[in-house]
């Protein structure tokens, strides 16, 4: 326990260096020249926020851009990087898998999450029923991966299975499959994880946005005997197109950057590593910095016009109202 | 009512469901209601429920039974070969044993890194954010644009640079930041935080309305006075919904452990060690599913106790990371 009062002491230290920092710059803020206050207080209160920001984000990710163009030795190599990114067998899996879990993972995600929005829209116990699908949202992506891959389990045909996946492709008379090694289809089993953990959001979302639909519309289409369908179709849908716009851009960004999964279930081997998972094995572990960073200047690239799309999309909204 | 209102639709769908919720069904309402919730939507509804809680129970059991059972039997034969034993999570606790994962040091590690990991970035954000909201000097808007856009960097993009600019901050041959410490997590996850943190609060404080400020400004406060007293008080709705969407976001964080933590007993959190046993001892299931537990309990806890301002948080927080 020696371990803990350890631990203990040195978040107390870090919280009161902290406190004393804050303290000091209230304190110069205050005691300033009253002609010099206002600027003393502008410049005081937005320093550690800028100063952090400036050297911890802006400049590295100035760096990471011009490391993209250098090799494991530092030196200037142009282009060599994307070439290899773009050419070399391991690299072209990397971008396939990319491109289909930022397909499939906001329209699955969305879809499913949609439609449990609408079954359960003023059902009873509906909170409860929000809240199972919505906890995979709470635990950690390395927990889901635990989860799942116990889900996965393999044994061979002679033995008990013990994941609830391969016992019930015996039960159906096939054999038991090794859900995670078997490329290509292992990455599908792979996205299955991340639209589990993403759909909860998609349906919090999408539920609240149908909530907000406002009641006359609905009494309305449904005095003129418009079917579930219709309504759904004709009213539903186009009154929560902006929201339906923040969860399918937020899915698809998260999921670009989706590392943890495939980090907990397959380390990116046997043909399922993905760009975020890539860079992290170039960069930490492959020794090629310049790898790593090119793969991290394209994940940004692809998130660029998603992000300024969505920025679009509420500023209009907001403009409309 | 909705306490964050970064995203437009979102915030005021969720502010409206909070009115819908709380008004009473009419009878009228209740029988439209019956007629329209199908049961096919219902079964619909039931097997996604099941489907997403499964996986999850299937480990809540598992991690009950003995090893021998785990090993040799499906979980879902749990009730007919009924076992109940805590020893799993004595096992992977437990520091004394050599071959226990020793999660219990992980746990302390995960919450001493995400205790001053929300605070810092919730402390310093509130003051830059008080100042793009009420202070006034030329390029302002600029500079606020600027922090905002800075949400679409990708953490990747920062990895490299910041983890080399930590080692090489020396004073002399004093190192500032040394591995295998804290403090390089705690400053990398408050540098993340920053961006999404200020532009949410920014949004919540300067709604303030000005008039409290300018009324404490006539009776001679500063602006310290005016932030701890006056600002800090009244954002305490955006501060809450923003601390728990970091603090979960930190404690369930992989990636930044395994760039800046070393990996030792002494400083990685709870997650890393347990994607380190899905590595190593991807079969010593009865370790893996009680230690996933172990991980989990902390935002599960969070996530079923503050469920309103998780929620709120997320739809606010939608574009971190």
């Amino acid at each position: 326990m020696e371990d803990l009062g350890e631990k203990f002491f040195q978040v107390v230290i870090a919280l009161a260096i902290f406190a004393a920092i804050i303290g000091l710059i209230m304190l110069l803020v205050d005691r300033a020249p009253k002609s010099f206050r206002d600027k003393a207080t502008i410049i005081g209160f937005l320093a550690p926020a800028a100063v952090l920001l400036a050297v911890g984000l802006v400049g590295p990710a100035v760096l990471t851009a011009l490391l993209a163009f250098t090799d494991r030795n530092g030196d200037p190599n142009g282009l060599d990087n994307f070439v290899w990114m773009f050419t070399q067998p391991e690299a072209l899996v990397t971008l396939r898998n990319t491109v289909l879990w930022v397909i499939l993972v906001p329209l699955l995600s969305t879809g499913i999450g949609l439609a449990y929005a609408v079954f359960i829209d003023k059902a009873r116990g509906e909170k409860g029923l929000k809240a199972l699908v919505f906890m995979p949202m709470a635990i950690s992506m390395v927990g889901a991966g635990v989860i799942w891959r116990f889900m996965y389990a393999y044994r061979g045909a002679e033995q008990e299975q013990i994941g609830l996946l391969n016992q019930i492709l015996v039960w159906f008379g096939s054999e038991p499959k090794q859900f995670l090694l078997d490329a290509p289809e292992n990455t599908f089993f792979l996205i299955a994880v991340m639209i589990w953990i993403q759909t909860g959001f998609a349906m919090v979302i999408l539920s609240a946005a149908i909530k907000g639909i406002p009641n006359e519309i609905v009494e309305a289409a449904r005095l003129d005997g418009a079917s579930a369908w219709q309504q759904f179709r004709n009213i539903t849908i186009p009154s929560i197109r902006g929201a339906l716009i923040v969860v399918i851009t937020t899915i698809t960004i998260g999921t670009l950057k989706v590392f943890d999964i495939v980090r907990t279930m397959t380390a990116g081997n046997f043909e399922t590593s993905v760009i975020a998972n890539e860079m992290y094995t170039q960069a930490f572990r492959a020794n090629e910095p310049g790898r790593g960073a090119a793969l991290a200047l394209v994940l940004f690239l692809m998130v660029l016009p998603i992000v300024v799309y969505n920025a679009r999309q509420l500023k209009m909204q907001r403009e409309i109202r | 009512m909705s306490a964050i209102p970064a995203d437009a639709s979102a915030a005021t769908a969720v502010a409206t469901e909070d009115v819908i919720e709380s008004r009473r069904p009419e009878p009228m309402a209740r029988r439209v209601r019956q007629r329209l919730t199908s049961r096919g939507a219902t079964a619909a509804a039931i097997i996604i429920a099941t489907i997403w809680t499964i996986p999850t129970f299937g480990l809540f059991i598992s991690s009950f039974r003995p090893e021998d059972s785990i090993q040799n039997s499906g979980w879902w034969n749990f009730l007919g070969d009924f076992q109940f034993t805590l020893e799993n999570y004595g096992d992977v606790l437990a520091s004394g044993r050599s071959s226990s994962p020793n999660l219990g040091q992980y746990f302390l590690n995960s919450l001493a890194i995400v205790i001053p990991g929300t605070i810092f970035p919730l402390v310093l954000a509130s003051m830059a954010a008080y100042i793009f909201a009420w202070g006034r000097f030329r390029g302002k808007d600029t500079l606020f644009i600027f922090v905002f856009a800075l949400q679409i960097v990708p953490l990747q993009m920062a990895l490299i640079p910041l983890l080399s600019l930590f080692i090489n901050l020396k004073i002399g041959e004093f190192q500032l930041l040394p591995a295998g410490t804290y403090a390089q997590l705690w400053i990398a996850h408050t540098i993340f935080a920053l961006p999404l943190a200020i532009f949410l609060l920014h949004n919540f404080i300067s709604e303030i309305p000005g008039e409290m400020i300018e009324a404490a400004r006539v009776d001679g406060a500063g602006h310290a006075t005016i932030f701890w007293r006056i600002i800090l008080p009244l954002s305490v709705p955006a501060i809450a919904s923003f601390g728990i969407f970091q603090f979960l976001w930190v404690w369930n964080d992989l990636l930044v452990a395994l760039v800046f933590s070393g990996g030792t007993a002494d400083v990685a959190p709870i997650t890393q060690r347990l994607a380190e046993l899905t590595g190593t001892r991807g079969n010593e299931w009865h370790r893996l599913t009680a230690g996933a537990f172990v991980s989990m309990i902390v935002p599960l806890a969070v996530f079923f106790g503050l469920q309103r301002y998780f929620v709120r948080g997320l739809l606010a927080g939608g574009l971190k990371g």
